[in-house]
């Protein structure tokens, strides 16, 4: 039976066995009240025994199939093929298994070759027969047995629940070992890439120029893999982000929460939170096309040099990208200020402008710069504009007006095309992706931190 | 109850409550005159036609169930109600003569000449020392000497001077409840305002606390004119000189605090004080 199709069944199964469980509860008793928890609970405690056990096998058995397959297939394989070397052996069991579900194969057909497509057939045949059963026979099995647990005094909702927090809790263990797992792989391929280029050439070189030879007797690009560049890229460019969106984010986020009028306020913020839903890439082109040029035609009537591919013009982007990330974060802040202490400053003559200067502004500030951590870290993390409005130019400079390129746009770069994945130049990025990720990670502890303590302050 | 308070609006005022025993103690020395008030948040109304004269260095006491209208009346004094949008007044207060509801009269001025204690302590996140100079900041007064007396005289004023003399440049917000509610006291007398309004200061102090401020009120009474809301009718009773009772927005009485508990004129009146409603 084909895998969605058995699990509808299993579904239909286990909601036919639901309202048994509800009857069967109701049945019991002459009041529900004199149950020990409501009806449904009783239909979901039977759900449950028809669908867990069910699905939990389901799942083993479909993660472990194909390769019990493999062992059971060659184990059964003439002797010559059994001492080829391992690829060998993989190469000819990839054959099998394509010949047995009809795809090209890449060797010549001979008999041991079909003799063993002949065998994956049936024990694919096998075992979907076998996983269907058990899992139906687990989930009729399920409900009849929780059929028979019901009784008046089964604590069916405290069980249920009990169960509920379980999956729960699976969720997001399943959650956390993601994230770990995608930190360790970073980490791993990181620490192949610092055999290959030391450390300090990586963190201190002051030159980025990746290109490696693809063949031994290729010559000359060893690459050199100096990252000095694309932290001050990087930086340069977060910083001209947040020298945009800082003073225009907090000024909109003042008068958004003291002065601006409530209607004003509806209309005003959503339009001001749309920045955020618009596209990355969308900002691209509208720093590559619209506002590079403007920089440069700019740039040349006052005499100056500018690239066409500029530092200004991505950043200032970006700052317009990042604007309300720092004024709702900074909103939400100063609004939570206590009314009190407006009051209080009111009450003693100040006026608003000097309320929110000497009270408001300082008591928001713990949360404000938390805020604008936040913000710097999604400014570093930001790839598309950069790699559209920046260049690609690892130039080491501080003058904005030239073309830079970051870290993000470097892994970008690196990966794209036919590459060799052990080659130094393609475990660059994951170097780069690890720095990257403390980075950003060290600024969100700091932020959160700094946020929560502000919070604590007003208990 | 309702049908009582409707009737006494409609019969007893306006016609003759400038004549109403119940509602005219005699008053030698007004500093805040009242007159015909009413206050709307939207469209409700929360004050109606209130009138009455308050004494200079005397403390007056409201008092009256929950909702009706003490903090809005106190909040008309220094115009902090200006800060609700919704809110629209009819009717009069006179400071010292002048007529304090003229839109064109300075609000800041008005709130260094009145000043302010509310019910939840509202010390700024800033040391014991800024707290207590913030006013005189605000008035551009930033001579160390100057500010240094000022904070000393304030604190002992409000009877927090032993108690942080050793910490002025600790976080205020590290105080007890009770010593901030004092802080705020010492706050509000550090510019020498000519009014202290106090919105249920006591009420989520613990009875030492109270007292000490009771006792506090008292001293301050020699510089000070002092208005008092309070569910405490024993604390009403202890230290203030006049007492209104308020119901539903309307003054139902007023006079002096011996009578006015001993002999409350008006029915409703009794019925509160006695704990018969509220
Ligand atoms: N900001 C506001 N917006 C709308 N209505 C308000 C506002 N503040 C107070 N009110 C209403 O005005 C009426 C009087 O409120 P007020 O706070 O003056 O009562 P109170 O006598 O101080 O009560 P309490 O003893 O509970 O403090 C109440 O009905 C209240 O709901
Ligand atoms: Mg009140």
């Amino acid at each position: 039976m084909n895998t969605w199709l058995l699990i509808v069944t299993l579904l239909v199964l286990s909601t036919i066995g639901y309202q048994m469980g509800r009857r069967r509860a109701l049945s019991l008793v002459d009041h529900p009240k004199q149950l020990n928890s409501l009806p449904g609970y009783y239909g979901s405690w039977i759900l449950m025994w028809g669908l867990l056990p069910a699905i939990l096998v389901l799942g083993l058995w479909t993660a472990s199939e194909s390769a019990i397959i493999d062992k059971l297939v060659v184990a059964d394989l003439p002797t010559e093929v059994r001492q080829l070397a391992p690829e060998r052996q993989n190469l000819f069991l990839n054959d099998a298994k394509n010949l047995a579900s009809g795809n090209i194969v890449s060797s010549e057909v001979d008999a041991t070759l079909e003799s063993a497509a002949d065998h994956i057939t049936s024990l694919k045949r096998t075992s979907a027969t076998a996983r269907t059963l058990l899992a139906l026979l687990l989930c009729i099995g399920g409900v009849a047995l929780g059929y028979f647990l019901i009784s008046d005094r089964l604590r069916a909702m405290h069980r249920v629940e009990a169960t509920a927090k379980v999956i729960l809790g699976i969720g997001s263990t399943i959650a956390i070992f993601t994230t770990v797992g995608i930190v360790l792989s970073l980490l791993f391929e990181a620490i192949r890439f610092f055999r290959m280029v030391p450390v300090t050439e990586f963190l201190f070189g002051l030159e980025w120029s990746p290109q490696t030879a693809l063949r031994a007797d290729q010559v000359g690009s060893s690459g050199s893999f100096g990252a000095v560049p694309l932290f001050t890229g990087t930086m340069l460019i977060s910083a001209i982000a947040m020298v945009v969106a800082v003073p225009i984010g907090l000024l909109s986020a003042i008068y958004m929460s003291e002065y601006a009028s409530p209607r004003l306020r509806t209309v005003a913020k959503p339009m001001l939170e749309i920045l955020a839903g618009i596209p990355t890439v969308v900002y691209g082109f509208f720093a590559a096309l619209t506002v590079a040029p403007v920089i440069r035609s700019w740039g040349q009537g006052l005499g100056l040099d500018v690239a066409s591919e500029s530092a200004l013009a991505a950043g200032g982007v970006m700052g317009i990208m990042i604007i309300p990330f720092v004024s709702s974060i900074s909103d939400d802040v100063i609004s939570a200020v206590p009314q009190g202490l407006r009051e209080a400053s009111i009450g003693l003559g100040a006026t608003q402008s000097e309320t929110i200067r000497r009270v408001i502004f300082p008591a928001a500030l713990p949360g404000i710069v938390g805020g604008i951590l936040l913000a710097v870290s999604r400014a570093i993390g930001e790839t598309m504009i950069v790699v559209m409005a920046a260049g690609l130019a690892a130039n080491l400079t501080a003058n904005p007006l030239q073309a830079v390129t970051t870290v993000t746009t470097q892994i970008v770069t690196l990966l794209i095309g036919d590459q060799e994945f052990d080659s130094a130049k393609t475990l660059a990025a994951f170097a780069l992706g690890l720095v990257l990720f403390l980075v950003t990670l060290v600024l969100n502890v700091i932020a959160l931190h700094v946020v929560r303590k502000y919070r604590e302050q007003y208990e | 109850m309702s049908t009582v308070s409707s009737e006494s609006t409609l019969q007893d005022r306006p016609l003759d409550s400038a004549l109403d025993p119940a509602l005219n103690p005699p008053i030698d020395d007004p500093l805040l005159e009242i007159e015909g008030l009413s206050l709307w948040y939207g469209d409700a109304q929360a004050l109606r036609n209130i009138s009455m004269k308050i004494p200079k260095n005397q403390i007056t006491a409201y008092i009256g169930p929950s909702g009706c209208g003490k903090s809005t009346l106190l909040r008309c004094i220094n115009r902090l109600n200006d800060l609700i949008p919704i809110v629209r007044t009819e009717g009069d207060i006179r400071f010292e003569g002048e007529s304090i509801l003229d839109p064109s009269f300075d609000t800041n001025l008005l709130r260094k000449r009145v000043g302010m204690v509310f019910q939840k302590s509202n010390p700024f996140p800033k040391t014991i020392y800024e707290n207590v100079v913030y006013g005189l900041r605000l008035q551009g007064i930033s001579q160390k000497s100057v500010l240094d007396e000022v904070v000393e005289k304030s604190l002992k004023g409000a009877a927090l001077w032993d108690e942080v003399k050793d910490r002025l440049q600790e976080r205020a917000l590290g105080l007890s409840g009770g010593q901030q509610q004092r802080l705020c006291i010492a706050r509000a007398i550090a510019v020498e305002p000519e009014v202290i309004l106090y919105d249920e200061p006591c009420s989520a102090l613990d009875p030492i606390s109270t007292n000490k401020i009771e006792e506090l009120m008292l001293e301050l009474k020699k510089d000070y004119t002092q208005v008092i809301v309070t569910h405490n009718m024993q604390q009403a009773s202890r230290i203030s000189d006049l007492t209104a009772f308020m119901y539903l927005g309307d003054l139902i009485e007023y006079g002096k605090t011996d009578e006015l508990f001993i002999r409350p004129q008006k029915e409703q009146t009794e019925a509160y004080i006695t704990g018969r409603f509220g």
